[in-house]
């Protein structure tokens, strides 16, 4: 590259504009990042927790590695695809902080190898996933709630310190077509076991003991007076965007197991807490999540003793440990995609900036590739139908 | 009294969610995640002085954090979403999938 060349391009300011925020469920859309020479230097619009997500994502970076030592890209995906052809009960978990084509691949290299697999949810948001599943839930977009809702209850969540945006976006200051006046068309209650940031923009309070949320929920007989809509505060990145598609493809929402070679759904038996508390797995693939770092040390350790491979953009308790790491380009900052809102509306990432490591889709479709050739030729690898359990 | 059962919950904070972005062995992420928040009496109950440190302890394992005042009511104790109470936390799902990391009781004592 001629020197006079790139010094012309460093100065040259790059604004992307529309760009959705990849950190958490409330999947901000208007988000402005402005690139020079490659390089983030600012982003208008979203919340510190948004803005961090962005200028700190080289911060922490992985590297590919085998057994601690440096290796390429290419011999970790080999590496990668040894293990999972020959795993005869494997699991494949994470997938929240990525887009929804990785998690598609994700699904598809699951089937192939007759793996289990699960997500964030499965741990975070279980028993209301399968709540929904049983009763069904009356529910609604973001969208109508700006519009429409004039009394918000923020019941066990803390939307100020997890949810930045969703007070001004949606549910307490936003002005809507039957909310102009804002804040001041609407009654927000707080309900929680403590006082949080959300209290402080509630017009009421009301404290419940810690695990007595049932009794308080069956006394209100909250549709009794009104109809009420609910809607689950879904956290982490595309979280939401992985149930829905596990559900489309499986027809569940976490917790599927492929070892008979179609889906089964069993939670308590099939999710991940459940599989590594009782050692049953005898391999891991850890995509986009941080599965050591937040399980309950019962957990984490069964991980730590079975061959493990981890696929993330940056370093964490799961990489340290993970007999292969192979890092990635962040979805909705160095990879484009799709992923869900918290209300199930899919919304366009943006790649932004370029990454020297591919993509998790690419990493995914191209261990699919090898272990399905690993499978074909003929390695002695069983297939999904021939497996001894199930 | 030098120990005393508490109920623990576990939550997201806007630290955090911001010095998770520094990476995961960062200081300020290791600060906030490592920190325990109690009501004042409590603190006074427990004898606890600033800059000491408590141990945290459940028939799953233990830990050890540092603490500072908080809002919260009596009797509860909160910690940031991390790394530091996984010891704590049972893999017993009660076939939903779930751990529970919210409304575990735990003890707590001062410690060193
Ligand atoms: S509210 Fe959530 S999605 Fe919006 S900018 Fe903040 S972290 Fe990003």
């Amino acid at each position: 590259m001629a020197e006079g060349v790139a010094v012309k391009e460093a100065k040259e300011l790059t604004v992307v504009k529309g760009v959705t925020c990849p950190f958490c469920g409330v999947t901000c859309d208007d988000l402005e990042v402005h690139v020079v020479d490659g390089k983030i230097k600012d982003v208008k619009n979203a919340c510190v927790l948004g803005k961090d997500t962005f200028m700190h994502h080289l911060e922490g970076w992985a590297t590919p590695r085998i057994k601690g030592k440096p290796a390429t890209i290419d011999e970790c995906i080999e590496a990668a695809a040894e293990i999972l052809a020959k795993a005869k009960y494997p699991l494949i978990y994470g997938l929240d902080s990525t887009e929804l084509n990785a998690q598609r691949k994700a699904i598809e290299l699951a089937e192939l190898i007759g793996a289990n697999i699960d997500h964030t949810s499965s741990v975070c948001h279980a028993p209301s996933l399968q709540a929904v599943q049983t009763v069904g839930i009356s529910s609604c977009t973001v969208g109508e709630v700006k519009n429409r809702a004039d009394l918000i209850i923020f019941w066990g969540c803390n939307p100020a310190e997890a949810h930045p945006r969703h007070p001004s976006r949606y549910s307490v200051t936003a002005k809507g077509l039957f909310t102009p006046k804002g804040k001041k068309d609407r009654m927000v209650i707080n309900v929680d076991v403590r006082p949080t940031p959300t209290t402080r923009m509630a017009d009421a309070f009301i404290q419940v003991k810690p695990n007595s949320d049932y009794e308080v929920f069956s006394a209100l007989e909250l549709n009794r007076f009104t109809k009420f809509q609910c809607a689950p505060m879904r956290g982490h990145g595309n979280v939401v965007g992985m149930a829905q598609v596990l559900t489309w493809q499986t027809g569940y929402p976490f917790a599927v197991n492929m070892s008979r070679g179609y889906p089964r759904f069993n939670p308590g038996e099939y999710s991940v807490a459940d599989l590594l508390a009782h050692r049953e797995v005898d391999a891991a693939l850890i995509v986009a999540g941080d599965a050591i770092g937040n399980f309950p040390a019962k957990m984490a350790e069964h991980l730590q003793s079975i061959p493990l491979i981890a696929i993330d953009p940056k370093e964490s308790g799961t990489t340290k440990v993970a007999t292969v790491v192979i890092p990635t380009a962040q979805a909705g900052i160095a990879a484009g995609g799709m992923a869900y809102r918290m209300d199930h509306i899919p919304l366009v990432m943006k790649k932004v900036v370029d990454s020297p490591y591919p993509s998790d889709r690419e990493v995914l479709e191209r261990i699919l590739a090898k272990v399905s050739s690993m499978k074909n030729g003929g390695n002695g690898a069983p297939s999904p139908a021939s497996k001894g359990r199930g | 009294m030098s120990e005393r059962r508490f109920t623990l919950i576990t939550g997201r904070t806007t630290k955090q969610g911001r010095s998770i972005h520094l990476g995961k062995e960062a200081t300020e992420y290791l600060e906030e995640i490592s920190t325990l928040q109690m009501n004042p009496k409590d603190v006074e109950a427990l004898q606890l002085k600033d800059g000491e440190q408590v141990r945290l302890k459940t028939p799953y394992g233990s830990t050890v954090v540092k603490f500072k005042k908080g809002d919260i009511p009596q009797g509860l104790i909160f910690v940031a979403y991390g790394g530091f109470i996984n010891s704590l936390v049972g893999p017993d799902t009660q076939a939903t999938g779930m751990p529970n990391t919210k409304g575990i009781e735990v003890e707590v004592e001062r410690y060193g």
